[in-house]
């Protein structure tokens, strides 16, 4: 019955946090500037919950994540821009070629382990920025002209979606034998699990996921570059990640709001804006070595069983 | 009290480029039997462990497990055919509760898939419950269950041991591997495992294969014994044949000194 509790808990706070912006955004409390905060703020949720399924919760190092926010972003806008079609249709259709994208990167990498996975992911990330660059038809160097589409509400329903799947994912056991092949590889082998199917599924779910968010961020911008994708990309998503805390999916969603907004309202001080950013990064790490969270979830906090915790079970 | 032939292993071995770690071990393993595997340190009996649970591709020789041939196939699939095993170095999920420590090891039992979980359909629920009372009532029978919501790395070490050896079981063998059972157990605790083997044994009719370095846990309660040195079998018998083995005294004891002085 607790599962179930926190289940309807996790919807009444999505639908009051949904409604309580809504409300300051069109009452004007907020003006419109703010809106693309938020739209942002939910983008960088979905990156950082979808790398935390692959690292935090699967224990494998992928440091290429905006590669897959990069084939989300540019199928999504060949969706609108090229083919007339609808938003939610390109929005999927990111997602489901980002999966497969994960998975041809992810079936012959995730044989390797650690530094070496690190640095066949990064180098993966870059294989797919520089194929965009070379592809004429989505405008090379120049980019590709995207029309806003992205809203609050429509980000706020795909974060929403995305955390569930996460959530419910990791706490099935499908999502215990990834953080099995987290906490002990060999044991997690020797107990019937297969290791490199689990890699590969996780990795794939984060693709998908990321696509997504890649979908949601070309349409909020007016035009999308193969620069938007490098290797910051990543680390940025990256940070947000260990930030956090590694395996904590709260701890992943507290961080990017936090970085969201720390990041917005630098902007207002462009010389010393990375200056202070990086203080920031450099302090939490010093005082929480784990990340805000640990691997803890902000429901243990609340006594609300562990519907969203990292540890799966019910 | 000896069934059919459950495990054969002919002259099985591995070689990592020019050392031969194993070599010519052969085994036969009865249904039922409960087996010792004994000898000097760095004599391969966690090597052959290793090519018998498919963490090693053996080099030469065969293995073979209920009529079916298990050379190549990977470790996850081995368990799956029905043998599973503990490590000489308790590798537990640390960061998991005991109960699903349990969870995990029955992973392969359950049958719901990826896309029931995601959308929470009944089968998921269904199936996670089946796996919750599964994996409680092996808590049950290894007294953990005060301890099932404590994290794995927070149990006093020979609490680890058992539980090792609970997820173990939970994975469903027909032969069980224990790697060192006893090792860092004081003598109580040592009695109480031998009394917990001899348990589950009769509970689950396992087939029981055990590295141990105890002496008296190995000549109290197995059957038969092979012994290895240098990667190869030296001898293998009851207890009484192989405490009275001379090659068997020679490896653990050294040759005998013919000196001058008389």
């Amino acid at each position: 019955m607790k599962k179930a509790k926190s289940f309807w808990l996790f919807i009444i706070l999505a639908v009051f946090v949904y409604g309580l912006i809504q409300f300051l955004l069109t009452s004007e409390v907020l003006n419109p500037y703010y809106q693309n905060m938020f739209i942002v703020m939910a983008i960088n949720i979905m990156l950082a919950v979808s790398l935390h399924l692959v690292i935090g919760i699967t224990g494998q190092f992928s440091i290429g994540h905006a590669g897959f926010l990069a084939v989300g972003a540019y199928v999504s806008a060949i969706f609108t821009m090229k083919l007339g079609l609808p938003f939610p249709i390109a929005l999927l259709a990111g997602g489901v070629v980002a999966a497969l994208a994960g998975l041809i990167v992810g079936i012959p990498s995730l044989r390797l382990k650690g530094d070496y996975l690190a640095i066949a992911t990064l180098g993966f990330a870059e294989i797919i920025r520089i194929v965009f660059l070379n592809i004429e038809y989505v405008g090379g160097a120049a980019g590709l002209q995207v029309s806003h589409l992205t809203t609050w509400t429509s980000t706020f329903i795909m974060l929403v979606l995305t955390i569930l799947i996460v959530v419910n994912f990791t706490n099935s056991r499908h999502g215990r034998a990834c953080i099995a092949i987290r906490e002990n590889e060999i044991a997690a082998d020797a107990m019937g699990i297969n290791t490199t199917y689990y890699k590969v599924i996780a990795f794939a779910i984060g693709s998908l996921l990321a696509g997504i968010a890649g979908g949601l961020y070309s349409h909020n911008f007016y035009i999308i570059q193969p620069t938007n994708f490098g290797f910051l990309k990543s680390f940025d998503i990256l940070i947000i990640v260990v930030l956090g805390g590694l395996g904590s999916l709260s701890g992943s969603v507290i961080a990017a709001i936090l970085l969201t907004v720390i990041s917005t309202f630098l902007q207002d001080y462009p010389e010393t804006r990375m200056i202070i950013y990086s203080l920031v990064l450099v302090f939490v790490m010093i005082f929480r070595p784990k990340g805000l969270m640990g691997t803890r979830e902000i429901t243990e906090f609340f006594g609300l069983g562990k519907w969203k915790s990292s540890k799966g079970g019910n | 009290m000896a069934g059919q032939s459950l495990l054969q292993i002919k002259n099985a071995g591995i070689q990592f480029g020019g050392l031969k770690a194993v070599s010519g071990f052969n085994m036969e393993i009865n249904q039922g039997e409960l087996i010792g595997l004994i000898g000097p340190n760095g004599a391969g009996k966690t090597t052959s462990f290793n090519l018998l649970t498919g963490v090693y591709v053996p080099t030469e020789g065969d293995i073979s497990f209920n009529g079916e041939r298990l050379n190549g196939l990977a470790p996850y699939q081995v368990t799956r055919k029905g043998i599973s095993r503990t490590f000489q170095n308790i590798r537990l999920f640390n960061e998991l509760s005991v109960l699903d420590n349990v969870k995990v090891a029955y992973h392969s039992l359950a049958k719901h898939s990826i896309i029931s979980s995601i959308l929470r359909l009944p089968s998921h629920f269904a199936g996670e419950k089946e796996m919750e009372e599964k994996s409680l009532e092996f808590l049950k029978i290894f007294q953990l269950d005060r301890f099932k919501d404590e994290k794995a790395k927070n149990l006093p070490y020979g609490q680890q041991r058992r539980l090792e050896i609970a997820r173990a079981l939970a994975a469903g063998p027909k032969l069980l591997l224990l790697d060192e059972p006893a090792a860092g157990m004081n003598p109580q605790e040592t009695h109480e495992l031998m009394e917990l083997i001899a348990f589950i044994r009769n509970q689950f009719n396992l087939t029981i294969l055990l590295i141990e370095h105890d002496m008296q846990l190995v000549m109290g309660i197995c059957e038969r014994i092979y012994v290895l040195d240098h990667g190869q079998q030296i001898a293998n018998g009851t207890p009484e044949e192989i405490r009275n083995n001379p090659k068997v005294i020679e490896a653990y004891l050294g040759e005998e000194v013919h000196s001058d002085h008389a």
